[in-house]
């Protein structure tokens, strides 16, 4: 990718930010459709990928991961100023992830029962969105992302629309594959009701309960589904820790898990299972 | 340093956070010698071991995936091998092999994305894949082509490739029919094929003229390849139980590092892809054995710039390896054998394609996690990496900064680290004197 001015494609940049990599993996999981792309778009910024670091401004920006540094507050602002459209991708990037679990801890708590010198460390108390920091032109979530989403996304933007992404629920994708509904059929703990779509309902179609990958979904209805599921024998604690995973801090699962009473299910070892289903 | 103290007062949940993304090296060279060599690595810590304390046992498998998008199946097989035995159950040998064969399709992706799109292009002075497709695209497709069947085997098995859904402490949540194994055979041929061309292709390269001073270690089980369960060896024969893992492995945390550096009986040592191959050559496929032999291979090797060799290598054993497992399929019924907690100490190994990964938890009687311990196999071989550097930028003295800045990135290519981002960003400061 030698830099050529004449090169009229738009231009892709991806950044990665505090995450596990799997959703610009995502990416190179097109395999399909990579070279393709490669094609259309010129790929000026892409670290997993290149050698190659184009200077900006980008016409899009896909941004992986979350604010968890000072120095990542201040770079993600030189991205945003760099990029005409940013994109932030996967559940780290649009809630703060798994690490946002330090949220609920004490300040300066994880460092010390990780590191043996946490004076070495630069690093916030709080894991947070892209959103918290800058403006972000679209969200696509999911822990990790749909493939056929980003690609859905990156073609939106590239023909200057608005990417069609459902915001509907895992249940409606449960019928539409005519997956038996495991609430009902045996009461399984399962987050289908209120979690966003974009998985094809792949947990249930297994025999077993959403786990929220996707975060809410539109409208979601944390406290009736608790209610529901507690009837169904499923304890605070359980419930608390099904809302606080990869998606804890997205509003609507945060005040679920809140409301539960659960202090963090990530650290109150002393928290009884004792209130089944009260 | 003074780890040992540290980690008394710190109530023993002392491990490391993740090492994926971000590092930068320097190269200290004066009077024509390399004197200091430093890879530092800033990929913000994540806190995982702190962040699975008072979770439960059951969560670890899924938890612990989302350490490494590349590599969440090796996270997942550590967790489950660990609560298996903190729990005492022995899972069923069909749950084994369809575990098997479930790593055998990350070690595929894995490696086919490192050999193709990320190290290849190295070798023949590409900057990319896509630069690289311009010159060979019939190479590339290949590869993506290969990666593909690693994908198809993880969502078959697993539900889908990252951070699969389908594995669970005990088991799975459901078996696959047969039909639906039976249709990965195809796939699987093809994939084999392009694994034996892969061996040609790599073997042709030039390597730079390195010999590292290596110290591996591996799991090895007797019967086959280890990849998803093994006994921790050494090339040297020696070898010791998974459960005395945390007590030989000493970490460090140096400042200039948010991975810590691991060291056996007090020296650095290599864990991986040249480690395996050393030491388990012996239960190679013959096909796996046959390509190595046919591009002259020798037993050991001890060339990093060779490792892409070796994991081409690889990339045939697992695609036989899968090809196998999926004639011999047998549905596992249950498909997971029902794990009861119990308060204890559980520990498991598993063969990452880029190292070992160990796991330790202990957990009360309700299953609550009250300590885990996880270390990666970046961790582990961040000391030969830079022992490596040392060697490879003293090699190549007599090249000029770009190139040489390009060979010490090749040279932590060489190891895959997880992942390699991190030496796509390398930010080389030669200072010479």
């Amino acid at each position: 990718m030698t830099p050529d001015t004449r090169d009229s494609r738009p231009t892709l940049a991806v950044w990665k930010f505090a995450s596990c990599d799997g959703c610009q993996l995502s990416l190179l999981d097109c395999e399909d459709e990579l070279l393709a792309l490669a094609g259309a778009v010129r790929i000026a910024h892409f670290t997993e990928m290149s050698r190659t670091s184009l200077p900006g401004p980008y016409d899009i920006s896909l941004v992986e991961g979350s604010i968890t540094t000072p120095d990542d507050a201040l770079r993600i602002q030189e991205v945003r100023a760099s990029s005409r459209h940013l994109v932030t991708i996967g559940a780290c990037a649009t809630a703060g992830g798994v690490q946002g679990l330090r949220n609920f801890a004490a300040s300066g708590e994880y460092a010390g029962l990780v590191y043996a010198h946490p004076e070495y460390l630069r690093t916030l108390d709080t894991s947070t969105p892209i959103s918290a920091h800058v403006k972000v032109d679209f969200e696509l979530h999911g822990c990790p992302i749909d493939r056929g989403q980003l690609l859905e996304v990156l073609t939106a933007f590239l023909a200057g629309r608005r990417p069609v992404v459902p915001g509907h629920s895992v249940c409606q994708e449960c019928k539409s594959r005519g997956t038996v509904c495991l609430v009902v059929r045996d009461a399984t703990s399962c987050l289908g009701p209120v979690t966003r779509s974009g998985c094809g309902a792949l947990c249930p179609s297994l025999g077993r309960g959403c786990f929220g990958c996707f975060g809410p979904s539109d409208s979601a209805n944390t406290a009736s589904l608790s209610r529901q599921l507690a009837e169904h024998g499923a304890s605070d604690l359980e419930l608390a820790r099904l809302f606080r995973t990869f998606n804890a801090n997205a509003p609507e699962f945060l005040h679920q898990s809140v409301a539960l009473g659960a202090a963090s299910p990530g650290r109150d070892r002393t928290t009884s299972e004792s209130g089944a289903g009260s | 340093m003074t780890h040992g103290s540290q980690r008394e007062r710190t109530i023993g949940v002392e491990g490391i956070s993740r090492v994926e993304g971000e590092g930068s090296l320097r190269v200290s060279v004066r009077d024509g010698t390399v004197t200091n060599v430093a890879l530092e690595i800033f990929e913000p810590p994540r806190y995982f071991e702190a962040m699975l304390v008072g979770r439960h046992f059951s969560e670890a498998p899924d938890i612990t995936a989302r350490i490494c998008g590349i590599c969440p199946v090796a996270y997942q097989m550590s967790a489950c091998a660990a609560m298996e035995d903190a729990c005492g159950v022995v899972v069923d040998e069909r749950v084994t092999a369809l575990r098997r064969l479930l790593y055998c399709g990350e070690w595929i992706q894995s490696h086919a994305l490192h050999v193709y799109l990320l190290h290849a292009p190295d070798f023949l002075g590409c900057a990319d894949a896509v630069e690289l497709a311009e010159r060979d695209r019939p190479a590339i497709e290949r590869g993506l082509a290969l990666k593909r069947t690693g994908n198809l085997l993880m969502e078959t098995v697993g539900g889908r490739a990252i951070h699969p859904v389908n594995v669970r402490v005990g088991g799975f949540y459901r078996a696959p029919d047969r039909d639906v194994i039976a249709a990965l055979g195809e796939p699987l041929r093809h994939a084999r094929d392009a694994a034996l061309a892969t061996v040609r292709w790599v073997g042709g390269f030039d390597f730079p003229d390195v010999v590292g001073d290596y110290r591996y270690v591996a799991l090895r089980h007797p019967e086959h390849y280890a990849i998803e369960r093994g006994r921790p060896t050494s090339a040297d024969g020696s070898d010791f139980d998974v459960a005395h893992f945390a007590d030989l492995v000493v970490e460090e945390h140096v400042e200039r590092s948010t991975a810590l550096h691991a060291r056996l009986g007090g020296r650095h040592y290599l864990t991986g892809p040249l480690a395996r191959y050393a030491i388990n050559g012996d239960v190679l496929p013959s096909i796996a054995r046959q390509a190595a032999r046919d591009v002259g291979l020798a037993t050991r090797v001890d060339n990093p710039f060779q490792s892409i060799v070796v994991r081409a290598v690889e990339l045939v054993a697992a695609c036989d390896e899968a090809l196998s497992l999926v004639e011999a399929y047998e549905p596992p019924d249950p498909p997971a054998t029902e794990v009861a907690p119990r308060a204890g100490i559980g520990t498991g190994a598993t063969e990452a394609p880029r190292g070992l990964l160990f796991h330790q938890y202990e957990i009360d009687e309700r299953g609550t996690i009250l300590r885990a311990r996880i270390v990666p196999p970046t961790s582990q071989n961040q000391l030969t990496i830079e022992d490596d550097l040392r060697r490879v930028a003293q090699a190549g003295l007599d090249l000029d900064d770009h190139d040489l800045q390009w060979r010490c990135e090749q040279a932590v290519r060489n190891h895959d680290p997880c992942i390699s981002c991190a030496a796509h960003f390398l930010d080389l400061e030669v200072v010479r004197s």
